[in-house]
């Protein structure tokens, strides 16, 4: 009878044992912890993909264009530098596309901060504005023989590149672009801290746990699986959680920008890659607090015989 | 010593300290041969414990030569020191049974960890079970198990995946004389498919119950053999085939 006992059991097969520790789980807060984590990535994350489409937006659609500003306080002067500056834009191949701001347009424009009305006052010497369109982009050589042809026929005209005045709006887009990525990184960085400690505090509950498994013959590998499997089980409930409460508050914010009904913020819209990103984020999250479980496990147990 | 052609284990001129104390072993040579069974007996505090610990590959020796199943202790790197582990069976004398795992899961941890299935587990641990007389207690944890009890699970642990080499550290320290009986009578069977078996005991009377077997004695920390097995191979007629 002892004899096929041992017969059977002499036989091993390779392969990692799964079930080696079925009960040992890191537990404590793990969960919250990266559900919280994965919450405030997928927040941030959102905020530098839609303000890299809002500036993306606007950078396309003013990438060629520039206004033509004619200041002249006499109106009839006025009308006929307007006329002449329209003329030769049209003419200039440079030029793909011209259009004169209508007067009313203008009126609209300024009349919160001038009163009604004001704008046909011929005592009020608003400047007539002309929208243009470049093939390509603006450069400055460009920019300056165009001022250089146009002081010719309308010396009171002023060129400007539309980009240029949206440059300083620009670098604020990119720098809350680079705190949102940078918010990114940091939580990364935290959420691996934690899975560190933990680990390292179930390694030290564990100690005469792990020392029998390594004298039966267990590996560095299989006691670091024991613990890796239980920060995946933690990492998947706290993603999942993360990722709903993250998705919901994007929705929230998402809804409320677009009822502001604003041209530049309209354009921070997320497209469906941007959304599968924001997907991957749990997904990323549990790879790191696998790959964060892992390292440590193993670098703590090269000390050991 | 020599080379001991067909020894799994080797020591030579061994020497063991725990830190900077003094040495508690001292110039230990021996040679182990397959298949025989050895006691090794020595008062308390003589070293026996450390000297199964360098057996199952718990501590490095501080000086001198080991050598296990061809390997060279001293210098095996310590990645490889599992694949030595699992040729080896250990009853620690403080049992060390997983506290949260039951006596089933207990015994089944050296199969498991050799990577056997859930399936092939089954079997063989039920049996070993009802062996020791524990089928009853397979879903009881250590805690609630007596100092016998715990002690044959370790037993059952130690023998489950059939060792090449079974160390065992006063393994009947805590039964009744008949379950001690009985508990001899399955390292002899396992002595007899091939596993050499080394028993760590005070008990004199365990060693008239083999007689085949070999004994070491351990004073203060240096080997004497009464039965001259050290120095020369062991008598191999009457050895248990
Ligand atoms: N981890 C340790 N650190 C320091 N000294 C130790 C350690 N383990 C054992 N010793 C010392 O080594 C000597 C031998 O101890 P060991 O446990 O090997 O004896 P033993 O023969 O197994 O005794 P017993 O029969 O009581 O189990 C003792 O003096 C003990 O105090
Ligand atoms: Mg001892």
């Amino acid at each position: 009878m002892l004899g096929r006992l041992f017969e059977s059991a002499g036989r091993l097969m390779p392969g990692e044992a799964a079930r080696l520790l079925p009960q040992a789980r890191i537990g404590g807060p793990m969960p919250w912890v990266i559900a919280i984590m994965v919450a405030l990535t997928v927040i941030a994350a959102a905020a530098a993909l839609a303000l890299d489409n809002v500036a993306e937006n606007a950078r396309s659609e003013i990438a060629g264009g520039i206004t033509v500003q004619v200041v002249e306080g006499a109106p009839a002067e006025r009308a006929r530098q307007t006329q002449a500056a329209l003329a030769f834009l049209e003419t200039d191949p440079r030029v793909t596309e011209v259009h004169q701001v209508p007067q009313e347009e203008l009126s609209q424009l300024l009349e919160p901060w001038l009163g009604a009305g004001a704008v046909d006052d011929d005592a009020m010497a608003t400047p007539s504005l002309i929208d243009a369109q470049l093939d390509g982009e603006v450069s400055a050589q460009m920019l300056s023989s165009l001022r250089a042809e146009m002081a010719k026929v309308a010396p009171a005209a002023q060129i400007d590149a539309q980009a240029n005045w949206l440059g300083p709006v620009f670098d604020a887009l990119r720098s809350l672009k680079l705190l949102a990525l940078g918010l990114v990184a940091l939580l990364a960085l935290t959420a691996a801290a934690a899975v560190w400690l933990a680990a390292r505090t179930a390694l030290g509950s564990n100690r005469d746990t792990i020392e029998v498994i390594h004298h039966l013959g267990g590996t560095d590998g299989q006691i670091a699986a024991i613990f890796q499997r239980s920060v995946g089980i933690d990492a998947v409930i706290g993603g999942v959680a993360g990722l709903l409460l993250g998705l919901a508050a994007v929705m929230v914010l998402g809804a409320q920008f677009a009822a502001l009904g604003s041209g530049l913020v309209a354009g921070g819209g997320l497209s469906l890659g941007d959304w599968g990103l924001l997907l991957a984020v749990p997904v990323i999250a549990l790879v790191l607090a696998m790959i964060t479980a892992r390292a440590t496990v193993l670098t703590a147990l090269r000390r050991k015989l | 010593m020599g080379t001991g052609a067909g020894s799994i284990v080797e020591f030579d001129n061994v020497g063991l300290r725990y830190g900077t104390d003094r040495e508690v072993l001292s110039d230990v040579s021996f040679t182990l041969y397959p298949g025989s069974f050895y006691f090794l007996t020595g008062a308390s505090g003589a070293g026996k414990t450390s000297m199964l610990k360098l057996l199952y590959c718990a501590q490095r020796p501080s000086r001198g030569v080991v050598r296990m199943f061809g390997n060279d202790m001293i210098t095996l790197p310590r990645q490889r020191l599992p694949e030595v582990r699992r040729r080896i069976g250990v009853v620690f004398q403080d049992f060390r049974l997983v506290p949260h795992l039951n006596a089933f899961d207990n015994i089944a941890l050296p199969l498991r960890i050799a990577g056997m299935s859930e399936r092939e587990i089954a079997k063989p641990v039920a049996d070993m079970l009802e062996w020791v007389g524990l089928d009853q207690r397979a879903d009881a944890h250590p805690a609630t198990l007596s100092g016998g009890e715990q002690q044959r699970v370790a037993i059952a642990r130690a023998v489950i995946a059939r060792p090449e080499m079974l160390v065992a550290d006063e393994p009947t320290g805590n039964v009744d004389p008949e379950m001690a009986v009985k508990l001899l009578r399955l390292f002899e069977a396992l002595n007899r498919l091939g596993t050499t078996v080394v028993v760590a005991t005070h008990d004199v009377h365990l060693l008239r119950k083999v007689p085949d077997s070999l004994i070491m004695r351990l004073d203060k920390g240096r080997l004497s053999d009464p039965t001259g097995a050290l120095r020369y191979p062991p008598r191999r007629e009457g050895m248990p085939r």
